[in-house]
Protein backbone atom coordinates (compact mmCIF):
# COMPACT_ATOMS: atom_id res chain seq x y z
CA UNK A 1 0.00 0.00 0.00
CA UNK A 2 1.87 3.11 -1.39
CA UNK A 3 1.85 6.15 1.38
CA UNK A 4 1.75 9.18 -1.02
CA UNK A 5 3.11 12.78 0.21
CA UNK A 6 2.66 15.61 -1.42
CA UNK A 7 4.82 18.38 0.40
CA UNK A 8 4.38 22.07 -0.19
CA UNK A 9 3.57 25.25 1.56
CA UNK A 10 -0.19 24.50 0.39
CA UNK A 11 0.08 27.11 -2.91
CA UNK A 12 -1.98 26.54 -5.98
CA UNK A 13 1.07 24.00 -7.90
CA UNK A 14 0.57 21.91 -4.41
CA UNK A 15 -2.62 21.31 -5.18
CA UNK A 16 -2.30 20.50 -8.76
CA UNK A 17 0.18 18.48 -8.20
CA UNK A 18 -2.05 16.50 -5.55
CA UNK A 19 -5.01 16.48 -7.56
CA UNK A 20 -3.34 15.03 -10.67
CA UNK A 21 -1.28 12.30 -8.33
CA UNK A 22 -4.76 11.47 -6.76
CA UNK A 23 -6.31 10.64 -10.10
CA UNK A 24 -3.30 9.11 -11.01
CA UNK A 25 -2.99 6.50 -8.53
CA UNK A 26 -6.72 5.97 -8.83
CA UNK A 27 -6.41 5.35 -12.34
CA UNK A 28 -3.75 2.34 -11.34
CA UNK A 29 -6.33 1.11 -9.13
CA UNK A 30 -3.45 1.56 -6.30
CA UNK A 31 -4.79 0.56 -2.43
CA UNK A 32 -2.74 4.01 -1.00
CA UNK A 33 -3.18 7.04 0.98
CA UNK A 34 -2.48 10.40 -0.01
CA UNK A 35 -1.87 13.20 2.58
CA UNK A 36 -0.04 16.95 2.09
CA UNK A 37 2.83 17.78 4.18
CA UNK A 38 2.39 21.35 4.90
CA UNK A 39 4.72 21.93 7.34
CA UNK A 40 8.04 23.35 6.40
CA UNK A 41 10.48 20.99 9.51
CA UNK A 42 8.48 17.63 8.16
CA UNK A 43 9.37 18.93 4.58
CA UNK A 44 12.40 19.57 4.99
CA UNK A 45 13.12 16.12 6.83
CA UNK A 46 12.15 14.62 3.77
CA UNK A 47 14.78 15.86 1.60
CA UNK A 48 12.72 17.96 -0.23
CA UNK A 49 14.42 21.28 -0.87
CA UNK A 50 12.03 22.57 -3.76
CA UNK A 51 7.93 22.27 -3.41
CA UNK A 52 5.65 20.96 -4.90
CA UNK A 53 7.34 17.21 -4.46
CA UNK A 54 5.87 14.07 -4.28
CA UNK A 55 7.75 11.54 -1.94
CA UNK A 56 5.69 7.75 -2.34
CA UNK A 57 7.13 5.58 0.76
CA UNK A 58 9.90 7.86 2.32
CA UNK A 59 11.70 8.52 -1.70
CA UNK A 60 10.99 11.80 -2.95
CA UNK A 61 10.03 11.02 -6.56
CA UNK A 62 9.58 14.93 -7.72
CA UNK A 63 10.99 17.89 -6.47
CA UNK A 64 9.75 21.29 -7.93
CA UNK A 65 7.92 19.64 -10.70
CA UNK A 66 4.15 19.27 -12.02
CA UNK A 67 4.33 16.10 -14.14
CA UNK A 68 1.11 15.21 -16.28
CA UNK A 69 -1.46 12.47 -15.09
CA UNK A 70 0.32 10.01 -17.38
CA UNK A 71 3.96 10.75 -16.21
CA UNK A 72 2.86 10.36 -12.62
CA UNK A 73 1.13 7.28 -13.33
CA UNK A 74 4.05 5.62 -14.72
CA UNK A 75 6.07 6.85 -11.71
CA UNK A 76 3.61 5.66 -9.59
CA UNK A 77 3.30 2.03 -11.35
CA UNK A 78 6.83 1.51 -11.23
CA UNK A 79 7.57 1.49 -14.98
CA UNK A 80 9.22 5.05 -15.44
CA UNK B 1 6.42 7.71 -21.93
CA UNK B 2 6.63 7.67 -25.33
CA UNK B 3 8.89 10.16 -27.38
CA UNK B 4 8.32 12.38 -29.82
CA UNK B 5 11.34 13.92 -30.73
CA UNK B 6 11.62 13.84 -33.77
CA UNK B 7 8.49 15.06 -34.92
CA UNK B 8 8.56 17.93 -32.85
CA UNK B 9 11.79 19.15 -32.89
CA UNK B 10 11.38 22.00 -35.19
CA UNK B 11 8.86 24.06 -33.18
CA UNK B 12 11.67 24.75 -30.25
CA UNK B 13 13.67 27.29 -32.51
CA UNK B 14 13.35 30.25 -29.97
CA UNK B 15 16.26 32.45 -28.75
CA UNK B 16 15.81 31.66 -25.63
CA UNK B 17 17.42 30.64 -21.67
CA UNK B 18 15.69 30.74 -18.40
CA UNK B 19 13.31 31.11 -15.64
CA UNK B 20 9.93 32.58 -14.50
CA UNK B 21 8.47 33.63 -11.46
CA UNK B 22 6.33 30.69 -12.06
CA UNK B 23 5.21 31.07 -8.34
CA UNK B 24 2.26 30.35 -6.29
CA UNK B 25 -0.43 32.45 -5.52
CA UNK B 26 -3.77 33.12 -7.85
CA UNK B 27 -3.04 30.88 -9.73
CA UNK B 28 -5.31 27.61 -10.93
CA UNK B 29 -4.87 28.18 -14.29
CA UNK B 30 -3.11 25.20 -15.11
CA UNK B 31 -5.61 22.91 -16.23
CA UNK B 32 -6.29 19.52 -13.94
CA UNK B 33 -7.44 16.92 -16.70
CA UNK B 34 -5.91 16.46 -20.18
CA UNK B 35 -7.98 15.91 -23.08
CA UNK B 36 -8.11 12.08 -22.81
CA UNK B 37 -9.25 12.34 -27.21
CA UNK B 38 -7.81 13.71 -30.20
CA UNK B 39 -4.21 12.95 -31.89
CA UNK B 40 -1.38 12.05 -29.39
CA UNK B 41 0.55 13.98 -31.11
CA UNK B 42 -1.07 17.02 -31.50
CA UNK B 43 -1.71 16.91 -27.55
CA UNK B 44 1.45 16.83 -26.91
CA UNK B 45 2.26 19.67 -28.38
CA UNK B 46 2.49 18.80 -31.84
CA UNK B 47 -0.01 22.14 -32.65
CA UNK B 48 3.25 24.09 -31.75
CA UNK B 49 4.45 23.31 -35.23
CA UNK B 50 1.40 25.46 -36.88
CA UNK B 51 1.12 28.17 -34.07
CA UNK B 52 4.68 29.35 -33.77
CA UNK B 53 5.31 30.29 -37.95
CA UNK B 54 1.64 31.93 -36.74
CA UNK B 55 2.62 34.00 -34.16
CA UNK B 56 5.28 35.64 -36.18
CA UNK B 57 2.81 36.67 -38.71
CA UNK B 58 0.75 38.11 -36.34
CA UNK B 59 3.06 39.57 -34.41
CA UNK B 60 4.33 41.98 -37.53
CA UNK B 61 1.16 43.25 -38.21
CA UNK B 62 0.10 44.61 -34.74
CA UNK B 63 0.84 47.65 -35.48
CA UNK B 64 -1.03 48.59 -38.42
CA UNK B 65 -3.97 46.68 -36.89
CA UNK B 66 -3.73 48.28 -34.19
CA UNK B 67 -3.65 52.24 -35.79
CA UNK B 68 -6.79 50.85 -38.13
CA UNK B 69 -8.38 50.17 -35.18
CA UNK B 70 -7.47 53.69 -33.21
CA UNK B 71 -8.24 55.79 -36.70
CA UNK B 72 -10.80 54.00 -38.33
CA UNK B 73 -12.92 52.00 -36.19
CA UNK B 74 -12.93 54.33 -33.17
CA UNK B 75 -12.58 57.37 -35.36
CA UNK B 76 -9.70 59.22 -33.27
CA UNK B 77 -7.30 61.33 -34.16
CA UNK B 78 -3.58 59.66 -33.37
CA UNK B 79 -1.68 62.84 -32.25
CA UNK B 80 -4.28 63.71 -30.28
CA UNK B 81 -3.71 62.44 -26.37
CA UNK B 82 -6.42 60.14 -26.23
CA UNK B 83 -5.33 58.31 -29.85
CA UNK B 84 -2.28 57.87 -28.77
CA UNK B 85 -3.34 55.94 -25.29
CA UNK B 86 -5.84 54.48 -27.02
CA UNK B 87 -3.11 53.40 -30.03
CA UNK B 88 -0.29 52.42 -27.81
CA UNK B 89 -2.85 50.32 -25.61
CA UNK B 90 -4.46 48.22 -28.70
CA UNK B 91 -0.99 47.81 -29.88
CA UNK B 92 0.67 47.17 -26.48
CA UNK B 93 -1.72 44.37 -25.00
CA UNK B 94 -1.52 42.13 -27.83
CA UNK B 95 2.38 42.78 -28.23
CA UNK B 96 3.50 42.08 -24.44
CA UNK B 97 1.23 39.16 -23.85
CA UNK B 98 2.44 37.30 -26.93
CA UNK B 99 5.83 37.92 -26.30
CA UNK B 100 5.70 36.76 -22.60
CA UNK B 101 3.80 33.65 -23.91
CA UNK B 102 6.70 32.59 -26.14
CA UNK B 103 9.61 33.64 -23.87
CA UNK B 104 8.02 31.92 -21.05
CA UNK B 105 7.55 28.75 -23.37
CA UNK B 106 11.30 28.71 -24.19
CA UNK B 107 12.20 29.78 -20.95
CA UNK B 108 10.23 26.85 -19.35
CA UNK B 109 11.41 24.64 -21.34
CA UNK B 110 14.98 25.30 -21.21
CA UNK B 111 14.65 25.19 -17.23
CA UNK B 112 13.91 21.65 -17.17
CA UNK B 113 17.52 21.07 -17.53
CA UNK B 114 18.37 23.06 -14.39
CA UNK B 115 17.50 22.27 -11.06
CA UNK B 116 18.03 23.77 -7.39
CA UNK B 117 19.12 20.75 -6.23
CA UNK B 118 21.90 20.83 -9.17
CA UNK B 119 23.07 24.42 -8.58
CA UNK B 120 23.26 23.32 -4.85
CA UNK B 121 25.62 21.09 -5.50
CA UNK B 122 27.84 22.55 -7.90
CA UNK B 123 28.14 25.35 -5.32
CA UNK B 124 28.28 23.21 -2.38
CA UNK B 125 31.96 22.50 -3.43
CA UNK B 126 33.29 26.28 -3.65
CA UNK B 127 34.69 28.82 -1.26
CA UNK B 128 35.34 32.71 -1.26
CA UNK B 129 34.47 35.60 -4.01
CA UNK B 130 34.22 32.70 -6.66
CA UNK B 131 31.57 31.01 -4.94
CA UNK B 132 29.49 34.26 -5.04
CA UNK B 133 30.00 34.90 -8.71
CA UNK B 134 29.05 31.51 -9.61
CA UNK B 135 25.37 31.59 -7.61
CA UNK B 136 25.19 35.15 -9.05
CA UNK B 137 25.36 33.25 -12.15
CA UNK B 138 23.61 30.37 -11.75
CA UNK B 139 20.70 32.08 -9.96
CA UNK B 140 19.73 33.46 -13.61
CA UNK B 141 19.15 30.29 -15.00
CA UNK B 142 17.99 28.25 -12.04
CA UNK B 143 13.87 28.37 -11.23
CA UNK B 144 13.20 29.74 -8.54
CA UNK B 145 9.80 30.52 -6.79
CA UNK B 146 10.09 32.61 -3.63
CA UNK B 147 7.38 30.16 -1.77
CA UNK B 148 10.42 27.79 -2.18
CA UNK B 149 12.62 30.32 -0.60
CA UNK B 150 12.49 29.38 3.10
CA UNK B 151 13.51 25.38 2.17
CA UNK B 152 15.94 25.88 -0.32
CA UNK B 153 17.68 28.58 1.67
CA UNK B 154 17.97 25.77 4.71
CA UNK B 155 19.29 24.19 1.56
CA UNK B 156 21.54 25.23 0.47
CA UNK B 157 22.70 26.29 4.15
CA UNK B 158 22.62 22.83 5.25
CA UNK B 159 25.15 21.19 2.33
CA UNK B 160 27.31 23.72 3.00
CA UNK B 161 27.30 26.29 0.51
CA UNK B 162 28.71 29.41 2.03
CA UNK B 163 26.03 31.98 3.17
CA UNK B 164 27.41 35.00 1.21
CA UNK B 165 26.63 32.25 -1.91
CA UNK B 166 23.31 31.97 -0.62
CA UNK B 167 22.88 35.23 -0.44
CA UNK B 168 23.97 35.81 -3.92
CA UNK B 169 21.57 33.18 -5.41
CA UNK B 170 18.84 34.19 -3.41
CA UNK B 171 19.39 37.65 -4.77
CA UNK B 172 20.06 37.30 -8.13
CA UNK B 173 17.55 34.39 -8.65
CA UNK B 174 14.65 36.87 -8.50
CA UNK B 175 16.45 40.15 -9.65
CA UNK B 176 17.54 38.64 -12.55
CA UNK B 177 15.07 36.99 -14.09
CA UNK B 178 15.14 35.37 -17.03
CA UNK B 179 11.75 36.50 -18.15
CA UNK B 180 12.08 40.04 -17.52
CA UNK B 181 15.68 39.59 -19.76
CA UNK B 182 13.72 38.18 -22.94
CA UNK B 183 11.19 40.49 -22.54
CA UNK B 184 13.34 43.21 -22.23
CA UNK B 185 15.33 41.94 -25.53
CA UNK B 186 12.30 41.84 -27.19
CA UNK B 187 11.04 45.15 -26.54
CA UNK B 188 14.17 47.36 -26.40
CA UNK B 189 17.31 45.12 -28.06
CA UNK B 190 20.03 43.50 -26.59
CA UNK B 191 21.56 46.46 -25.14
CA UNK B 192 19.35 47.42 -22.52
CA UNK B 193 19.15 43.77 -21.96
CA UNK B 194 22.57 42.98 -21.16
CA UNK B 195 22.87 46.11 -19.26
CA UNK B 196 20.13 44.42 -17.40
CA UNK B 197 21.40 41.09 -16.79
CA UNK B 198 25.20 42.04 -15.97
CA UNK B 199 24.06 44.83 -13.05
CA UNK B 200 21.68 42.36 -11.71
CA UNK B 201 24.86 39.90 -11.49
CA UNK B 202 27.15 42.25 -10.21
CA UNK B 203 24.65 43.31 -7.17
CA UNK B 204 24.05 40.25 -6.25
CA UNK B 205 27.87 39.28 -6.43
CA UNK B 206 28.84 42.08 -4.56
CA UNK B 207 26.20 42.06 -1.81
CA UNK B 208 26.48 38.41 -1.50
CA UNK B 209 30.19 38.64 -0.63
CA UNK B 210 29.41 41.64 1.29
CA UNK B 211 27.34 39.89 3.43
CA UNK B 212 29.48 36.45 3.61
CA UNK B 213 32.12 38.83 4.63
CA UNK B 214 29.87 40.49 7.47
CA UNK B 215 29.91 36.88 9.38
CA UNK B 216 26.04 37.17 9.93
CA UNK B 217 25.83 33.15 10.99
CA UNK B 218 24.95 33.69 14.01
CA UNK B 219 21.57 35.60 12.68
CA UNK B 220 19.92 32.79 11.52
CA UNK B 221 17.09 31.41 13.45
CA UNK B 222 17.82 28.59 15.33
CA UNK B 223 15.83 26.31 13.77
CA UNK B 224 17.45 26.36 10.35
CA UNK B 225 20.64 24.57 11.86
CA UNK B 226 19.13 22.62 14.21
CA UNK B 227 16.34 20.39 12.12
CA UNK B 228 16.93 16.86 10.62
CA UNK B 229 17.93 17.56 6.99
CA UNK B 230 19.03 14.88 4.59
CA UNK B 231 19.63 16.13 1.04
CA UNK B 232 17.90 14.77 -1.38
CA UNK B 233 19.61 15.24 -4.68
CA UNK B 234 17.89 14.11 -7.90
CA UNK B 235 13.72 12.88 -8.28
CA UNK B 236 13.15 9.88 -10.28
CA UNK B 237 11.25 11.38 -12.94
CA UNK B 238 12.81 11.26 -16.34
CA UNK B 239 12.97 14.60 -18.61
CA UNK B 240 12.19 13.25 -22.35
CA UNK B 241 11.40 15.57 -25.06
CA UNK B 242 7.68 15.23 -24.62
CA UNK B 243 7.69 16.06 -20.51
CA UNK B 244 9.62 18.94 -21.00
CA UNK B 245 7.27 20.15 -23.88
CA UNK B 246 4.96 18.96 -21.38
CA UNK B 247 5.98 21.05 -18.81
CA UNK B 248 6.46 24.51 -21.28
CA UNK B 249 3.25 24.73 -22.30
CA UNK B 250 2.31 24.10 -18.64
CA UNK B 251 4.35 26.88 -17.64
CA UNK B 252 2.87 29.47 -20.29
CA UNK B 253 -0.53 28.88 -18.99
CA UNK B 254 0.03 29.22 -15.75
CA UNK B 255 2.11 32.14 -16.15
CA UNK B 256 -0.04 33.95 -18.43
CA UNK B 257 -3.14 33.10 -17.19
CA UNK B 258 -2.32 34.35 -13.77
CA UNK B 259 -0.55 37.79 -14.68
CA UNK B 260 -2.69 38.79 -17.42
CA UNK B 261 -4.72 41.23 -15.63
CA UNK B 262 -1.69 42.73 -14.16
CA UNK B 263 -0.19 43.51 -17.46
CA UNK B 264 -3.35 44.90 -19.02
CA UNK B 265 -3.35 47.55 -15.35
CA UNK B 266 0.26 48.02 -16.67
CA UNK B 267 -0.48 48.76 -20.07
CA UNK B 268 -3.18 51.15 -19.25
CA UNK B 269 -0.94 53.37 -17.15
CA UNK B 270 1.60 53.12 -19.72
CA UNK B 271 -0.96 53.99 -22.11
CA UNK B 272 -1.25 57.03 -19.76
CA UNK B 273 1.73 58.03 -19.25
CA UNK B 274 2.44 57.68 -23.15
CA UNK B 275 -0.86 59.76 -23.51
CA UNK B 276 -1.59 62.54 -21.14
CA UNK B 277 2.42 62.59 -19.21
CA UNK B 278 4.17 65.55 -20.91
CA UNK B 279 7.68 64.80 -21.44
CA UNK B 280 8.58 67.98 -19.84
CA UNK B 281 7.26 67.02 -16.46
CA UNK B 282 8.99 62.99 -17.16
CA UNK B 283 12.42 64.78 -17.46
CA UNK B 284 11.73 66.80 -14.05
CA UNK B 285 10.77 63.76 -11.93
CA UNK B 286 12.82 61.10 -13.65
CA UNK B 287 15.19 62.97 -15.77
CA UNK B 288 18.79 62.78 -15.27
CA UNK B 289 19.09 65.89 -13.52
CA UNK B 290 16.58 64.72 -10.57
CA UNK B 291 19.75 62.95 -8.13
CA UNK B 292 16.62 62.26 -5.89
CA UNK B 293 14.83 60.32 -8.20
CA UNK B 294 16.82 57.26 -8.20
CA UNK B 295 16.46 56.36 -4.61
CA UNK B 296 12.46 57.60 -4.64
CA UNK B 297 12.38 55.02 -7.45
CA UNK B 298 13.85 52.38 -5.29
CA UNK B 299 11.82 52.91 -1.94
CA UNK B 300 8.47 53.46 -4.21
CA UNK B 301 9.52 50.06 -6.42
CA UNK B 302 10.26 47.79 -3.26
CA UNK B 303 6.63 47.45 -1.25
CA UNK B 304 5.31 47.54 -5.08
CA UNK B 305 5.08 43.50 -5.78
CA UNK B 306 5.04 42.88 -9.63
CA UNK B 307 5.56 39.92 -11.38
CA UNK B 308 8.42 40.78 -13.98
CA UNK B 309 6.47 40.66 -17.03
CA UNK B 310 3.62 43.34 -15.22
CA UNK B 311 6.25 46.10 -14.78
CA UNK B 312 7.37 45.69 -18.38
CA UNK B 313 4.87 48.17 -20.42
CA UNK B 314 5.37 50.96 -17.43
CA UNK B 315 8.93 50.34 -18.09
CA UNK B 316 8.34 50.70 -21.95
CA UNK B 317 6.19 54.31 -21.56
CA UNK B 318 8.34 55.88 -19.02
CA UNK B 319 11.57 54.95 -21.29
CA UNK B 320 9.39 56.42 -24.03
CA UNK B 321 8.87 59.57 -22.56
CA UNK B 322 12.26 60.50 -21.93
CA UNK B 323 12.87 58.92 -18.29
CA UNK B 324 16.62 58.18 -17.73
CA UNK B 325 18.05 54.62 -18.11
CA UNK B 326 19.44 54.23 -14.94
CA UNK B 327 15.93 55.66 -12.69
CA UNK B 328 13.88 53.23 -15.23
CA UNK B 329 16.10 49.75 -14.35
CA UNK B 330 16.89 51.04 -10.69
CA UNK B 331 12.78 50.75 -10.04
CA UNK B 332 12.41 47.71 -12.22
CA UNK B 333 15.16 45.96 -10.28
CA UNK B 334 13.16 47.40 -7.02
CA UNK B 335 10.18 45.83 -7.97
CA UNK B 336 11.14 42.99 -9.13
CA UNK B 337 13.97 41.79 -6.59
CA UNK B 338 12.81 43.11 -3.76
CA UNK B 339 9.22 42.36 -2.82
CA UNK B 340 8.12 42.43 0.85
CA UNK B 341 6.20 38.98 0.50
CA UNK B 342 9.56 37.68 0.04
CA UNK B 343 11.46 39.63 2.87
CA UNK B 344 8.57 38.55 5.11
CA UNK B 345 8.96 34.90 4.04
CA UNK B 346 12.54 34.93 4.77
CA UNK B 347 11.83 36.13 8.12
CA UNK B 348 11.41 32.80 8.64
CA UNK B 349 14.52 31.70 8.39
CA UNK B 350 16.54 35.18 9.04
CA UNK B 351 16.60 37.35 12.23
CA UNK B 352 15.54 41.28 11.90
CA UNK B 353 18.72 42.38 11.99
CA UNK B 354 20.26 40.31 8.93
CA UNK B 355 16.50 41.13 6.80
CA UNK B 356 17.65 44.61 7.47
CA UNK B 357 21.22 44.34 6.02
CA UNK B 358 20.37 42.40 3.35
CA UNK B 359 17.68 44.43 2.05
CA UNK B 360 20.01 47.15 2.96
CA UNK B 361 22.87 46.04 1.19
CA UNK B 362 20.58 45.11 -1.64
CA UNK B 363 18.57 48.00 -2.09
CA UNK B 364 22.11 50.24 -1.98
CA UNK B 365 23.30 48.40 -4.87
CA UNK B 366 20.74 49.22 -6.60
CA UNK B 367 20.66 52.89 -6.23
CA UNK B 368 24.38 52.66 -7.12
CA UNK B 369 23.41 50.98 -10.61
CA UNK B 370 21.30 53.54 -11.06
CA UNK B 371 23.09 56.59 -10.24
CA UNK B 372 26.18 54.84 -12.79
CA UNK B 373 23.97 54.35 -15.45
CA UNK B 374 22.53 58.23 -15.10
CA UNK B 375 26.03 59.16 -15.26
CA UNK B 376 27.37 57.28 -17.78
CA UNK B 377 24.59 57.98 -20.39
Amino acid sequence: MPVIEICGPGCSRCKILAERADEAAKSLGLDYTLTKVTDMPQIMARGVMTTPAMVVDGVVKIQGQIPSVEALAALLGGKN
Amino acid sequence: MTNETDSSESAITIPIVTEPRNCCGGGGCAPKHEPRKGSRFLKQGGWLIIALPLWFVIYRYLQPFADYLTSSVFGLDPASHLGSAVAFFLYDSPKVLMLLALVVLGVTFIQTFISPERTRDILAKRAGAWSNLLASLLGIFTPFCSCSAVPLFIGFVRVGVPLGATFSFLVSAPMVNEVALFMLLGLFGWKIAGLYAVTGVTIAFISGWILGKLKMERHLEAWVMEIPYNAQTASDYKMNFTNRLYAAIQGVKEIVGKVWPYILVGIAVGAFIHGYVPEALMARFMGKGAWWSVPLAVVIGVPLYSNAAGVMPIVQALLGKGAALGTVLAFMMAVIGLSLPETIILRKVLKPTLIAVFVGVVATGIMLVGYLFNFIL
